[in-house]
């Protein structure tokens, strides 16, 4: 373990750097594959988008510079969509973190079945996100026989009202039916994640809080929220990163109709329906603008908690 | 009754908090219910899909609805007999392949970068995991065509193995992040003694560092096979008839044969199962692997 640069520079040299590349060896497959599938195709990307090229007209293909970036944010169905993917992003995080969390608290205590109970609330999250989407759709928003009519049908019929309200819920509020069931997929996410932040919780500290004669809401203001702050971020962060990339959701709810395609679902659409690819990529690219806005910010919280394990070894 | 003075000192103090601890435990009670009644509340639409997978399809159409319709394989039996329609045997065997495979390249790609990671650090260790983690950061569309660009040149299109390369690259940081956290705690002793017997890299890990963090890496595996398994984009864009998975059949399978509800939702039920079944296995380390290791 001495890696002084005295002996390095005395002859040693060769045989440190043959060392130094021992450790690094084993890292290299994962990262030039890493690379060579993630990264070149995005370099390729940059490259496309600089052209007017619409696959349906090849031989029009031609260099057009920032073109496409105009394009990208003078179009309002474009812009619509930016507006959308921030709307469905963040009511998505927002209100599953809430709900997580609330759910944590109510399971984080013993009682009898709480293993099961648990196993029904992470189901949702288990779900193939498409069966999940589908199932939505179909069996529960469906103004005729989803259960989401038919129950308030069954309800109602008790009180002896055989017309009650039969709202088509995609047509009316297509955003907030996509919202509904991905909140209902990442709330079980959020819930573990808060979950094992409240499991983490030194007792100690909650016990002579206790003593100190601190009431059930003072313990959660100022021990359990404090604490569960990096949790909170943690999940918010990895909640965001896979809401933002969403696509089974809108494809299959409403195809992106109604006001609710997102990024990823219009550049599917401009490249594989409307072949434009020049475009496609100049929006994929505005996409990763953003993204890498969002991500420095993000990136420094993962940090702060990694820095603080890296501490603890 | 009393032998000694302590019991009968501590009597007052006990019947003094007697209402309380009784109200308290009234109160837990309440809340072990609550905690039941919004589980099944809340898993309510996945029960449902499973029950009127059970039902004939006029059963299932019915408002409002009913739960005491008489139960049936009918429709788990045209899933599978492909009643006129596509078989769904190619489209799971096609998940099955890519999500196994991804798996298996994953954990051979990530076990040494791991390794090299946390317990023989390579210099900037830190910097070179956050380059691992910013690649998952990279939203996957933008780099969607060059690579349906490059596949149809050179005929990977509809091939299931195209599908298998990508998932790797997407599974990839991921398994780096939680295989660097289990690795982590590996003793570094058992592995130097392990070096000093001569055992080159392939022999420490399969022989001394595998067997340590088995569970890790079983969780690692079962998170990987799940995110494989569930991606629908990659696959709608590459397959075609060939290499379509099940995310993909499901999409076609509404379109295709118009809307017969219990149908739909056995073939929901069919393709979730495995990713269920993986799910409820790695229950307790799906936190730890879904919060990349950062959560202990």
């Amino acid at each position: 373990m001495t890696r002084p640069p005295a002996p390095r520079r005395a002859g040693r040299g060769p045989s440190a750097r043959a060392r130094a590349w021992a450790t690094r060896a084993p890292l290299l497959p994962a990262l030039i594959f890493l690379i060579a599938v993630t990264q070149l195709p995005f370099v390729a990307t940059l490259f496309i988008s600089l052209f007017d090229w619409n696959s349906l007209a090849p031989d029009e293909r031609a260099f057009s510079g920032l073109s496409n970036y105009k394009t990208v944010v003078t179009d309002a169905s474009l812009r619509e969509s930016i507006l959308t993917t921030v709307l469905l992003t963040a009511t998505v995080v927002i209100v599953s973190v809430v709900l997580g969390l609330l759910l944590a608290l109510l399971i984080n205590r013993k009682f009898v079945g709480r293993g099961f109970v648990r196993t029904l609330l992470i189901t949702p999250f288990l779900l193939v996100p498409v069966s999940a989407a589908l199932m939505w759709k179909h069996l529960l928003y469906n103004p005729e026989y989803g259960l989401l009519n038919g129950g308030w049908a069954w309800f109602t019929g008790l009180f002896g009202d055989s017309t009650p309200a039969q709202p088509d819920w995609i047509t009316d509020m297509p955003l907030l039916a996509v919202e509904a069931s991905l909140v209902w997929q990442w709330t079980p996410f959020m819930m573990l994640i808060l979950l094992a932040g409240l499991q983490s919780q030194p007792l100690d500290m909650m016990e002579a809080a206790r003593l100190d004669g601190a009431g059930t809401w003072q313990m959660f203001r100022f021990l359990t929220v404090p604490h569960l702050r990096r949790y909170l971020e943690l999940g918010t962060l990895l909640g965001a990163i896979y809401v933002v990339q969403n696509f089974d959701a809108v494809f299959t709810i409403t195809a992106g109709g109604l006001g609710t395609a997102n990024l990823p679902y219009t550049i599917y659409q401009t490249f594989y329906q409307a072949h434009e690819y020049g475009l496609a990529s100049a929006a994929g690219v505005v996409v990763v603008i953003g993204t890498i806005v969002i991500a420095t910010f993000a990136l420094r919280v993962v940090s702060s908690l990694f820095s603080e394990e890296a501490s603890r070894a | 009754m009393s032998t000694t003075t302590a019991p009968v000192k501590a009597a007052p103090a006990t019947t003094a908090y007697a209402p309380a601890t009784r109200r308290a435990r009234r109160r837990s009670a309440g809340l072990g219910l609550l905690a039941w009644v919004v589980g099944l509340g809340f898993c309510l639409p996945a029960l449902w899909m499973l029950l009127t997978s059970f039902h004939s399809e006029t059963d299932a159409a019915t408002n409002p609805p009913s739960f005491t319709a008489p139960l049936t394989l009918d429709s788990y039996k045209v899933f599978f007999g492909s009643d006129g329609g596509a078989s769904p045997w190619p489209p799971l065997i096609n998940s099955l392949t890519a999500s196994l495979f991804s798996t298996l390249f994953v954990l051979l790609l990530a076990l040494p970068a791991a390794y090299a990671l946390s317990i023989k650090p390579v210099r900037k260790w830190t910097d070179v995991m956050f380059f691992f983690l910013s690649t998952k950061m990279l939203p996957v569309v933008a780099g969607l065509l060059p690579i349906y660009l490059f596949a149809k040149n050179i005929g990977m299109l509809d091939n299931i193995w195209l599908l298998v390369i990508l998932y790797t690259s997407m599974n990839l940081p991921i398994a780096v992040w939680m295989m660097q956290s289990f690795l982590a705690d590996v003793p570094v002793s058992i592995i130097e003694a392990a070096q000093m017997d001569g055992a080159r890299l392939p022999t420490v890990l399969a022989r001394v560092v595998a067997p340590v963090a088995a569970p890790g890496i079983a969780a690692t595996a079962l998170i990987c096979f799940i995110f494989s398994w569930n991606e629908l984009l990659f696959a709608r864009v590459l397959t075609g008839v060939t290499a379509q998975t099940a995310p993909v059949f499901l999409t076609g399978f509404v379109t295709s044969q118009g809307l017969f509800l219990a149908q739909l939702c056995a073939a929901a039920v069919v393709v979730s199962l495995p990713v269920l079944a993986a799910g409820f296995a790695a229950q307790d380390k799906l936190v730890q692997g879904l919060s990349l290791g950062a959560v202990k």
